[in-house]
């Protein structure tokens, strides 16, 4: 058994896996979708809860950073919700 | 504590408020009705011998030894057997009597070996008990008739033996395989004096036995014995704790001969397991003394270095320093910590308190972030706390168990054993889960539906469920009206014909006849109960289907009374307490979210420290900013996160990028060749303090031996702390749990003291429910009124594609743990050598593959290779496998989506390639080459 565990292993990985995109804009954007069923404000105003609720404040801030950068990156929900961040 | 036995009644109590009085022996004693002349004896302090009965079995009457006199009736009746009645006289003792059980055990001990002396249960067997107590004096048969005395020895199972040669046919084993395991394993086989125990024709290892222990606790004799008690002796005193490994925290006795551990015996006052227990809990204890075992602290500069090891003041000293180091030059937010589900309550209390008030910063996770972070969210939204909301026992009182996302006879097995017995009894059973988990068709148990879904598609099925409930007109409407908000909103939705079981049938793969039909059994069977696990919780849209669970039990008014609720299925031991703890980076323990100034006040004024008003970074959030670069050191406690967390190239990088990692425990483990300290942990037979299992109750974890260590972990926290600059002083854990009652409202009534005397309690423990509340939501809500949440269904952007055409989900088994560092060092290893990958038929033939082919299992982020299993259980298109053993890293090829509300991990769904890894001959060749490039890119 200690043999097996000193065993090396037998996986291999690759580095590309986001694609590309920042978390923060994928993080956003998979919790507006959640929110699509919503009148646009009132799901702005949940996405924008949600956040401010959960992500550290440097997440916030590279949030409002990107959505300032390529706001055309974010569901626009979530970009809506980044605008409620900043004001 | 001296060794202790606890008392044998001879049958199980019987429930019910009418009672009955009769006289034993000219002594009166009172009992429910239904309870057996046998037990009410013994209740009024008089012992009938028996040998085949015993209270955790329902009564047999075989043996014939508990024959007692009744006034007016004829006879010697078996006392086990008789029911009391009202006005009954009996009369345990007369020369008649006397003579009757003599003839038994005289029987008895002519087919028996006359080794008492050398027995391995000399001191613990029940046959020479009774010998002694019929007194026994001569046996007239002589030895030479027919007998079994050559019968050979089963030592097969790597824990217990089976000495045919001592067996007394009282069926014991038998009974409590079926009764109390539901396995069904052994037989008697054959009639009268040939009739002998088998496990189904073959060994024990070899049969269907789960190696549960059930049969070796049941037996009277040295027949069934742990082969611990056969090399080390009997054990002569005992430690009552909880076992340290599922969330079910069965409570065991921990016998010992001096200080060795003997053995593990389930502990029948339990309130978790009243008894029972599982191969791990019970068997496998030996990792605790592993060789592997790191019991010294060690650092070193660089990974590239070799360990030093170091006495624990340089440890300490050295990790506060560059802890300080790194928050001086890259700002206060730039450390954190990950506290572990395997610790006490205590000792994560003291890891979150170390981080809030000595880092300074909110940047505590816990890895219960990987497995049930959605059920927290999803519960305290809809129902307005964060915990299962049933005791275990309720299950008892189901019709109708819906098991989702659960493997429950693997994952939680004395679970799965109470459930089992409530189904054999008559309830009906749904499950939900691509895979036919055994639950589905094993003995004596069959699901009325087995919903064999698409992986990723809970939220469809469930709201399909609702969308029955509702339209269908099976709402409970004076419960909704009563107890519930938001109902006219989520009606209008739910209703909606998207949501019908016909329009997602293609998605889901589910037949809509068949989804109706177990949307009206739920919803119209009775007291019906959701049991779930990490097939739930572990999707991109966990959060949301635990809400949409949390709906259908509203609005069908299962909520709030016995044999109902939405119950979660923990994996780690204390999961539950880790998250009460205050492990959240946004909430203070008591799941209180850090901007309620109030709340964060109270904490600061105890602490005399100000605490951050912002949430801190979970898991996966300090992964991406470590790679960002502004995330420099992490402290993690008991917990493997390169192997057990998702995307691990994408952990590891970020495990390297830090310029400190801190790893405690056990053993060296995948994370700690990313480390720079090394700070050994204690296993729970070394720890003193509280687990909090699944159903919230607050069980003891007490110490059998010192630490090994030198070190508790709890000291090793304040340490880190006090060399920082914060002093955080406890002379004992139960002061930290004084501290944690005064600070949480659903804490407030908890102490050691209390525990001690009550054995466990169950939170919410303050002034209104002193002893602890076992079900929860009675009279109203956590947060109020229950709330619907719209919970709209949201696939995941994993999809299967043409380079990745299968869907792969993982599970786990009974006989291994999470990460396995534990398991895999103990003989467990005989049942789970290796994680296989299982295959469909179909799929299998389609790449060439054969039964115990090596293959290479392939996703988007990576690369492993197993052994292929060929297995019908799933559909086709879908491939399982579980994450037990390092070497296979099935983490390599899981990625980075999460759940959407809480990061928790997307495990249960990957799009996966899978091909032969030698392929025989061209053919095949060409096949493997085809699937390499798809890897690559
Ligand atoms: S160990 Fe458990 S499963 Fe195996 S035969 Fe005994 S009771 Fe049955
Ligand atoms: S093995 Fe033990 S419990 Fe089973 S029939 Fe024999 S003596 Fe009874
Ligand atoms: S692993 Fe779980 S079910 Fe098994 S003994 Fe331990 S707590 Fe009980
Ligand atoms: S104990 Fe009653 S018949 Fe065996």
């Amino acid at each position: 058994m200690g043999a097996e565990l000193r065993m090396e292993p037998r996986t291999e990985t690759r580095t590309e896996s986001h694609g590309g995109i920042s978390p923060q804009i994928r993080m956003a954007n998979e919790i507006a979708v959640q929110f699509h069923h919503q009148p646009p404000e009132e799901a702005a105003a949940a996405i924008a809860a949600h956040i401010r609720a959960f992500w550290e404040p440097r997440m916030r801030a590279e949030l409002l950073r990107r959505a300032e950068a390529e706001p055309q990156a974010l569901d626009p929900l979530a970009l809506a919700a980044a605008r409620l961040l900043r004001g | 504590m001296s060794l202790l036995k606890e008392p044998d009644l001879g049958t199980p109590a019987k429930a019910g408020l009418a009672t009955v009085t009769i006289e034993v022996d000219g002594l009166p004693v009172t009992v429910p009705e239904g309870t057996s002349v046998m037990r009410a004896a013994a209740l009024s302090g008089i012992e009938i011998p028996k040998l085949c009965a015993t209270d955790s079995l329902e009564a047999f009457g075989s043996c014939r030894l508990c024959l007692v006199e009744i006034e007016g009736r004829r006879g010697t009746p078996a006392s086990c057997t008789t029911p009391v009645a009202e006005g009954m006289k009996v009369r345990t003792q007369s020369p008649k009597l006397a003579k009757l059980r003599q003839g038994v055990m005289e029987l008895y001990i002519s087919d028996h070996p006359l080794d008492c002396l050398t027995c391995s249960a000399n001191g613990d067997c029940e046959l020479q008990d009774m010998a002694g107590v019929v007194g026994l004096r001569q046996v007239r048969y002589g030895y030479s008739g027919a007998n079994h005395l050559a019968e050979p020895t089963d030592t097969s199972n790597p824990y217990f033996q089976f000495e045919a040669s001592k067996c007394i046919a009282c069926s014991r084993c038998v009974r409590a395989c079926g009764e109390i395991q539901g396995t069904f394993a052994l037989t008697i086989e054959g009639r009268g004096f040939n009739s002998k125990v088998s496990a189904g024709g073959t060994d024990f290892m070899s049969s269907e036995c789960v190696s549960c222990g059930a049969c070796v606790q049941a037996c009277p004799t040295a027949t069934l014995q742990e082969k611990s008690v056969v090399q080390l002796g009997m054990p002569t005193r005992s430690v009552i704790t909880t076992c340290a490994y599922c969330g079910v925290g069965c409570s065991f006795k921990a016998e010992l001969r001096g200080t060795e551990l003997v053995r593990m015996v389930p502990y029948k006052d339990g309130g978790a397991n009243e008894g029972h227990s599982c191969v791990k809990g019970r068997f496998a204890f030996g990792y605790a003394t592993h060789p592997d075992r790191v019991l010294t602290p060690m650092i070193r500069e660089s990974i590239t270095d070799e360990w030093r090891q170091v006495d624990w003041e340089t440890a300490i000293t050295y990790t506060a320093r560059r802890l300080r180091e790194i928050q001086a030059r890259y700002g206060v937010g730039a450390i954190g910590g990950i506290t572990s589900s395997r610790t006490t309550n205590e000792e994560v209390y003291v890891v979150q308190k170390m981080i809030r008030a000595a880092f300074g910063n909110n940047n505590v996770d816990t890895c219960a972030r990987v497995c049930h972070s959605p059920t927290g969210y999803g519960l305290k939204q809809t129902f307005g706390t964060s915990a299962g909301t049933q005791d275990f026992r309720s299950v008892a009182k189901a019709d109708v168990i819906m098991v989702i996302g659960a493997n429950p006879t693997d994952g939680h097995p004395v679970f799965a054993s109470r459930m089992k017995r409530r189904i054999r009894e008559g309830a009906k059973l749904i499950v939900i889960d691509p895979r036919r988990i055994d639950l589905v068709r094993s003995p004596h148990i069959e699901a009325t539906h087995h919903l064999q879904l698409a992986p990723g598609t809970n939220v469809a099925v469930i709201n399909a469920m609702a969308h029955v409930v509702l339209t269908e007109g099976l709402v409970a409407r004076d419960f909704v009206a009563e107890r519930c908000e938001g109902f006219e909103e989520w009606a209008e939705f739910i209703a909606r014909p998207e949501n019908s079981p016909e329009a997602v049938e293609e998605l889901t793969g589910v037949p809509a006849e068949e989804l109706r039909a177990a949307a009206r059994l739920y919803a119209t069977g009775g007291n019906a109960a959701i049991y779930y696990g990490l097939g739930v919780t572990e999707h991109s849209q966990g959060s949301t289907m635990v809400m949409g669970m949390a709906n259908l039990a509203m609005a069908t008014g299962n909520i709030g009374r016995e044999g109902v609720g939405v119950n979660p299925l923990r994996g780690q031991n204390n999961v539950q307490g880790s998250c009460d703890m205050g492990s959240f980076p946004h909430e203070l323990p008591g799941y209180r979210h850090i901007s309620d100034d109030v709340v964060r006040g109270t904490f600061e004024e105890m602490w005399g420290r100000e605490i951050q008003s912002e949430p801190g970074l979970r898991i996966p959030n300090m992964f991406d900013a470590a790679l960002e670069g502004s995330f420099r050191a992490l402290y993690v406690q008991g917990e493997d996160i390169a192997q057990s967390d998702p995307n691990t190239s994408h952990v590891t990088a970020a495990l390297r990028a830090m310029e400190l990692v801190v790893v405690q425990d056990l053993f060296l483990n995948e994370t700690a060749r990313f480390a720079h300290v090394f700070l050994p942990g204690t296993s729970f037979l070394e720890k003193d303090g509280t687990f909090t299992n699944a159903e919230r109750r607050i069980n003891r974890v007490r110490p059998v031996m010192p630490p090994r260590t030198g070190k508790h972990e709890w000291q090793i926290a304040c340490e880190i702390a006090e060399a920082m600059g914060y002093p955080m002083r406890y002379a004992h854990p139960s002061e930290i749990m004084d501290e944690i009652a005064a600070l949480t409202p659903t804490f407030a009534g908890v102490s050691f003291e209390k525990l001690d005397k009550l054995g466990s309690v169950q939170w919410p423990c303050n002034a209104a429910a002193p002893e602890g509340t076992p079900i929860m939501h009675v009279d109203g809500f956590v947060r109020g009124k229950g709330k619907f949440v719209l919970t709209p269904f949201v696939p995941t952007r994993e999809r299967s594609t043409r380079k990745f055409p299968l869907i792969l989900t993982t599970g786990r088994i009974l006989t291994q743990y999470n990460v396995g560092a534990q398991t895999r060092r103990t003989a467990n290893v005989a049942w789970h050598p290796e994680d296989v990958l299982e295959i469909h038929p179909h799929d299998a033939e389609v790449r060439g593959i054969s039964d115990g082919d090596e293959v290479v299992l392939s996703s988007r982020v990576g690369q492993t290779s197993l052994r292929a299993v060929l297995s019908d259980r799933m559909p086709v298109g879908v491939v399982y496998t579980t994450f037990h053993h390092p070497v296979t890293g099935a983490n390599v090829v899981t990625t980075e989506n999460s759940d959407w509300a809480t990061n928790c991990p997307e495990y249960k769904v990957t799009a996966v390639q899978v091909g032969l890894k030698n392929p025989p001959g061209r053919q095949a060749a060409t096949r493997a080459e085809e699937l390499l490039p798809a890897m690559a890119d």
